[in-house]
């Protein structure tokens, strides 16, 4: 086989599963939005603060260390424990239900049939506050969080494939732990939006707010529902990511990553947001490998897809999966 | 529990039974408006009770107090024999008050079975886990439902579209596919507002043979809300009149028919 196939075929994997990250994200945006028409600018952020809480919890990090020392002129920094990964992981759902409770009890439930733009205004509003509330929390500095995923390049697929074409592909471990974790929790999501009580009620919500009522369903639960569930998906995306790059503010800048995938995808479908995610990460792997490193001087990743995404928009505003956008006279 | 003392028997012989819910000096205001102005009245178990009235009379909000959508700034509703706090309209759904809207509120991208089978959220009560991994009580109770929505589909002569998208049918029908959502509720009060608004005349003989074959059936107590007087008066047992927020009738159909502050309302007297 000619090295230039081998070598597109080996971008092309790695843009897989680049996508799937891009996708866990984009997740986050489409559960709120299709239950309460909220745009969500605080997703990236979210991703952060939970990525950071973990950390936190796991090396017993005293909450607002910083604030209390500089207040009561002590020393402290450390309870002195470490919190084995999965209970701190458990304790940080624990942490995002309660920021869901909190983000719906003093902005949103003030804020119910309000204009998007308003609502979109009280997200970067809330996005900044939970930014600076992360750092008074746990620091600014920059967090290696090391909950036990493999990485580093998976030996088995080396070997297999340099056997098999005389060229070892490079996959990296992490990478494919993040797709069999994205693959699980976007079944999971199926299944509850499918079979559970909770699950019909969240999609009732999402089609028409006054329906639901009148069938029994609390919009207010419904709503801290999903910002949880958003706050667990931002969770998992926060760990993959921060595996892959440390914990740092840039993380929260992912949320930028996931306007091009929601417009390819479109705002309102699950399945949109993973298929768009792959179509990104690949797009943007083999089109920097293919055209960019060699013709245009490289570096093209940063601006491809939202290349892309403005295509999409000229001539598939809705996006490959959205809800047809239909204007009655 | 019911005050099931003074029932009454109707003119083709059905048997009334107590009070259900019963409407105490309710006055709604919206800022200086007043939209309701001390009403009360009584709807008893197995009579389809309905409100009537010219444009702008009210009904809609009386409705709306009913099913909890407003609360009323004066007044009471004692429902089952006991006082209603001020409760959300999910509670309200949950005490066993289901209702349709007058503009049509279904949920557009499910299909029709998908919309009934929501009418059966207040029944589902296994847990989380149970039913996602559905074994157990949760494959009975959802086995239960099913069949409870599918005779109601079956009911209503829906079974051809069941699982058409609601967002595909035509008026008529979906009006039908909302009745049968808040049936499928089992509801202790069934409330329609304007069950029969824009449909034309054998749209609307197909939705008062429904009306009347449900409370028939399944002895549902029915409240209606309806400004077309001919339809009204062959559908219910027992009729409030309302105009410009205050109540001018409540009586038998026949009672209100020859009620002269009802006649003037609806042909039109100067309000001065």
């Amino acid at each position: 086989m000619p090295e230039q196939l081998l070598w597109s075929a080996e971008v092309f994997l790695n843009g897989l599963m680049a996508g799937v990250l891009y996708a866990l994200v984009a997740l986050g945006f489409v559960l709120i939005y299709k239950a309460s028409g909220i745009f969500n600018f605080a997703q990236g952020v979210m991703a952060l603060f939970a990525a950071m809480t973990l950390y936190g919890i796991m090396n017993g990090l005293v909450p607002f260390a910083h604030l209390i020392n500089a207040v009561f002129g002590t020393e402290i920094h450390y309870f002195g424990w470490n919190v084995p990964a999965l209970a701190a992981i458990l304790l940080t759902v624990g942490v995002m239900i309660g920021f869901s409770y909190l983000v719906q009890r003093f902005i949103f439930r003030y804020l119910v049939g309000q204009e998007p733009i308003i609502l979109f205004m009280a997200t970067i509003g809330l996005a900044y506050f939970l930014e600076g509330v992360g750092d008074l929390m746990w620091g600014s500095d920059i967090k290696t969080l090391e909950v036990g995923l493999p990485q580093g390049i998976n030996e088995t697929i080396d070997q297999v494939t340099f056997d098999a074409f005389g060229y070892g592909f490079f996959i990296d471990n992490l990478d494919i732990v993040a797709s069999c974790v994205a693959a699980v929790l976007v079944m999971a999501l199926v299944i509850f939006a499918q079979y559970t009580k909770q699950g019909r009620a969240m999609r009732a919500v999402a089609d028409d707010h006054q329906a639901a009522l009148s069938v029994g369903v609390s919009l207010n639960f419904i709503w801290i529902l999903v910002w949880s569930l958003a706050g667990f998906v931002a969770l998992v995306a926060g760990i993959m990511w921060g595996a892959k790059s440390g914990v740092q503010f840039s993380l929260s800048l992912i949320a930028l990553k996931a306007l091009p995938v929601l417009m390819l995808g479109g705002f309102t479908s699950i399945p949109g947001a993973i298929v768009g995610g792959l179509i990104i990460g690949v797009g943007e792997k083999l089109f920097e490998f293919l055209i960019g490193q060699p013709y245009l001087g490289g570096a093209t990743e940063n601006w491809f897809a939202y290349m892309l995404a403005l295509i999409f928009l000229l001539f598939r505003p809705q996006g490959l999966f959205g809800e047809k956008i239909i204007e009655r006279v | 529990m019911l005050d099931q003392a003074e029932g009454y028997v109707t003119q083709d012989g059905r048997k009334i039974g107590g009070v259900v819910m019963e409407m105490r000096n309710i006055t709604l205001r919206f800022g200086g408006v007043e939209a309701i102005k001390d009403i009360s009245f009584d709807i008893r178990e197995g009579e389809i009770r309905a409100i009537i009235g010219p444009n702008g009379a009210g009904k809609s909000s009386m409705l709306n107090v009913i099913s909890g959508f407003y609360i009323p700034q004066v007044g009471e509703v004692w429902y089952k024999g006991a006082k209603r706090p001020a409760l959300k309209p999910y509670q309200v759904a949950r005490q066993g008050i289901a209702r349709t809207f007058q503009n049509i509120a279904l949920f557009e991208g499910m299909t029709v079975l998908d919309n009934v089978m929501t009418g059966r959220l207040t029944h589902m009560k296994t847990g989380l886990w149970r039913q996602a991994i559905w074994r157990g009580a949760a494959e009975t109770e959802e086995t239960a439902n099913r069949e409870v929505a599918e005779r109601i589909i079956d009911f209503l002569e829906i079974q051809s579209i069941r699982k058409t998208p609601v967002a595909r049918l035509p008026y008529g029908l979906k009006k039908r596919v909302e009745l049968a959502r808040a049936l499928a509720a089992e509801p202790s009060l069934l409330l329609l507002d304007e069950p029969m608004a824009g449909m034309n005349v054998e749209e609307k003989e197909d939705m008062s043979r429904f009306i009347l074959d449900v409370n028939d059936e399944f002895g549902t107590t029915i409240a209606l809300i309806e400004h077309d007087m001919g339809v009204v008066m062959d559908l219910s047992d027992r009729v409030v009149v309302m105009d410009y927020g205050k109540k001018i009738g409540d009586g038998t159909p026949e009672e209100v028919r020859n009620n002269q502050d009802v006649i003037d309302a609806y042909l039109g007297v100067s309000h001065d």
